[in-house]
């Protein structure tokens, strides 16, 4: 890549700006840092659903368990069936509460109906795909919604820009914002964090984060659905909607990285491809990548993540240190040990509390009593950006500093009304999606 | 079935003992490992249904797992962290593959298993001194599952049915169970429409050794999915039963077809 932009959001005015408007620094992470006065809500808390797969449906369910004043009012999808599904599954789930508001009106569908969804709710659960991240947080915020949204927050670097132009916003007016990284809300990880940053086996040298695994869902395309709606369903496995499974997923072992550092990589450099799963329903994304991130004082992580059935799973964060070394994983493990192979910690998280439920619990505890605690922007945006530096550097083969990537103005999400618009990709005459190759890929 | 009242770590519910009559069946030698399983869920083809598990494997219309949330599945190791379900639609898989009616076992076929013609605590007698040479336990395992058949059998010829991963078995539990049978009864099973509790048998790496008594009986908590973020939650996985796996039986008797699907776990929604 070529140095010649302008470094608007170089690593170190990004690191400043960003800390700066942290209401939580990354150190202190969720915890209270400051506690400021935000618009408190009186009686029932209203919140909207955008993006009603899976996912949102157990954000929702996380909410409405969270407190008993929350309330569903609107849901938003593109697609009726999902927000339909959703609904009834919550029915099934709350069939006696109250805590279900929604009438067959307040089902919004379409690509603009995030709107008419937000406008109705004091909270918003933004769970579509990646890609719409950037353009609902910014309505949410400008509409002064507090915030849950799922990792990662962009897929392209222009969405990592507009997340923090919305970030600085919703800190000026004070709206609580989680990011769903609930690695930050599990007792292993904040157990552990404190314990490192107190010194027990000295400062980080290196460490291996992985999420290699099977891989995940395929919704193979259907008759009279158009090139958009297929990818729309089928979002895993096109890099404008999902950032490839190296943002989508391994994020949460990268961010780890970045937590217990402290700080964001300089740059990146690896190496992936698609070895096995290249099917016609397998899109673009590559189904392993490796990538190793260089951080400011030469701490180096190896980052993994593959999608191939039949290999050895490991989803889990292990990093040496001066005096020792120390892994964790979302099971809830977490133990240090000594240069000499001694167990000094071990995490027993038999009554930990669920991450998920936590992160809600936190938020919507904050809301109600009308305090500014929590905003993970700041982790989330440089989560998702280190994500897709990894994947910059695999896609080109080529070193790619963080200054470099950030001053692109790569943009792969389209500004869409209806599924009958163009699609962004389009499959060439034997149904093959343009896949990155490395040494050819570049960015501009 | 049972254990007597005064049998060291016994627990209410494994009393009073009684008498089971069960029809002869085969069961595994040991527990079912990832390779087994994976063979199952890599397979199929990966295509799904509008929620999330049902998958159609192409082969008398079984449906398949998504991938797991298990680390180090490797090869020689029990598969752990499945539902009662995916345990039975493996049954039902190898069903279809081999031809031979394959099922979990019911939780009296399991005792019996377990004893290996001995009215002992464990196949191995009584004494908790001697569970080192047949069984991994939280006393001696550190903490971590073993590959299967590294202990000795018991006189069955079966391994690690004491310990390693604790087995999941047809039946819901009711502490209450035995207190109704007072006569002989035949081939007994209870199965109940609630997810939870089920009962897994023989304990685990996880557990203290009087866990792992052939009368001991353990079962599910809708806290083995506590981690699944979505809803509905997965059919095929839990996110904290990283001690639980399941070996199959096949019965000696084939039965009908209808009879059959009775022992097929039912997939349950779960919100």
């Amino acid at each position: 890549m070529k140095r010649k932009q302008k470094k608007r959001y170089s690593r170190r005015t990004f690191i400043e700006q960003a800390s700066k408007l942290a209401a939580a620094s990354v150190i202190l992470s969720h915890l209270p840092a400051r506690q400021k006065k935000t618009n408190s809500i009186e009686g029932e808390i209203k919140v909207a659903v955008v993006g009603c797969g899976g996912r949102g449906t157990g954000a929702a369910a996380q909410a409405i368990e969270a407190d008993k004043d929350v309330r569903i009012v609107a849901l938003s999808d593109v697609f009726l069936d999902q927000a339909q599904d959703c609904l009834s599954s919550l029915k099934e789930k709350y069939s006696e509460s109250d805590q279900l508001g929604i009438s067959r009106e307040r089902i919004f569908t379409g690509f603009g109906s995030y709107k008419s969804a937000i406008d109705l709710a004091d909270v918003v659960i933004l769970t579509t795909p990646p890609a719409f991240r950037p353009q609902h947080f910014e309505y949410a915020v400008k509409k002064n919604k507090h915030v849950f949204m799922e990792k990662p927050v962009a897929t392209d670097v222009a969405g990592i820009k507009k997340i923090i132009k919305s970030s600085k916003i919703a800190r000026e007016k004070k709206l609580n914002v989680v990011v769903g990284l609930q690695r930050h809300y599990q007792k292993n990880y904040q157990t552990l964090y404190k314990k490192i940053k107190q010194g027990k086996v000295g400062h980080i040298v290196s460490g291996q984060v992985y999420w290699n695994s099977g891989g995940v869902w395929v919704r193979p395309r259907k008759k009279n659905q158009t090139e958009l709606e297929y990818q729309m369903r089928n979002w895993y496995y096109f890099n404008w909607l999902c950032g490839d499974h190296i943002v989508e997923q391994h994020i949460h072992n990268i961010d780890v990285a970045n937590w217990f550092i402290g700080s964001v990589p300089v740059s990146a450099q690896g190496m992936g491809g698609r070895e096995v799963r290249k099917g016609k329903d397998h899109g673009q994304i590559f189904d392993h990548h490796f990538v190793e991130f260089t951080y400011p004082n030469g701490e180096v992580v190896s980052s993994q993540c593959r999608h191939q059935k039949g290999c050895m799973n490991r989803v889990e964060e292990t990093f040496q240190t001066t005096r020792g070394n120390f892994t964790l994983n979302g099971g809830g493990e977490g133990i240090i040990k000594n240069n000499r192979g001694r167990t000094l910690y071990e995490h027993n998280s038999t009554n930990d509390l669920n991450p998920y439920q936590q992160e809600h619990n936190d938020l919507f505890g904050a809301i109600k009593v009308g305090k500014y605690l929590y905003d993970d922007t700041k982790r989330g945006v440089e989560a998702t950006m280190t994500a897709i530096l990894g994947r910059m550097a695999t896609y080109t083969g080529q070193v790619v500093s963080w200054d470099d990537a950030l001053s692109l103005n790569h943009s792969l999400v389209p500004d869409l009304r209806s599924l009958k618009d163009n699609a962004p990709v389009n499959p060439n005459s034997r149904g093959e999606y343009p896949v990155p190759v490395p040494g050819i890929t570049t960015y501009r | 079935m049972g254990s007597p009242a005064n049998e060291r770590g016994r627990k209410k519910d494994e009393g009073p003992i009684h008498n089971v009559f069960l029809s002869p069946f085969w069961i595994a030698s040991h527990e079912t490992t990832w390779d087994m399983y994976e063979l199952f869920l890599n397979g199929s083809n990966e295509t799904r249904k509008a929620n999330r598990g049902d998958v159609d494997l192409g082969v008398d219309a079984v449906s398949s797992a998504t991938t797991p949330y298990v680390n180090y599945n490797q090869k020689g190791f029990p598969v752990i962290n499945i539902t009662q379900y995916a345990a039975s639609q493996f049954c039902k898989w190898l069903t279809a593959k081999t031809g031979n009616y394959y099922r979990l076992p019911t939780e009296a076929e399991w005792e019996y298993a377990s004893r290996g013609g001995v009215f002992s605590a464990y196949s191995f007698g009584n004494n908790i001194k001697n569970s080192g040479a047949f069984a991994w336990h939280k006393g001696n395992s550190s903490g971590t599952i073993k590959r299967i058949k590294l202990k000795k059998p018991n006189q069955y010829g079966l391994y690690d049915m004491h310990g390693n991963a604790a087995e999941w078995v047809l039946d819901s539990y009711d502490p209450k169970a035995y207190i109704e049978r007072t006569m002989t009864v035949n081939n007994p099973i209870i199965i109940r429409k609630n997810l939870y509790p089920r009962v897994v048998r023989g304990g685990s790496y996880k557990d203290n050794a009087q866990s792992l008594r052939s009368a001991s009986r353990g079962f599910s908590s809708s806290a083995w999915k506590k981690r699944d973020p979505q809803v509905p939650k997965s059919l095929w996985w839990h996110t904290d039963a990283r001690h639980v796996g399941f070996r199959v039986v096949r019965p000696f008797a084939t039965p009908n077809k209808k009879q059959q699907a009775e022992y097929w776990v039912k997939p349950k929604k779960e919100y």
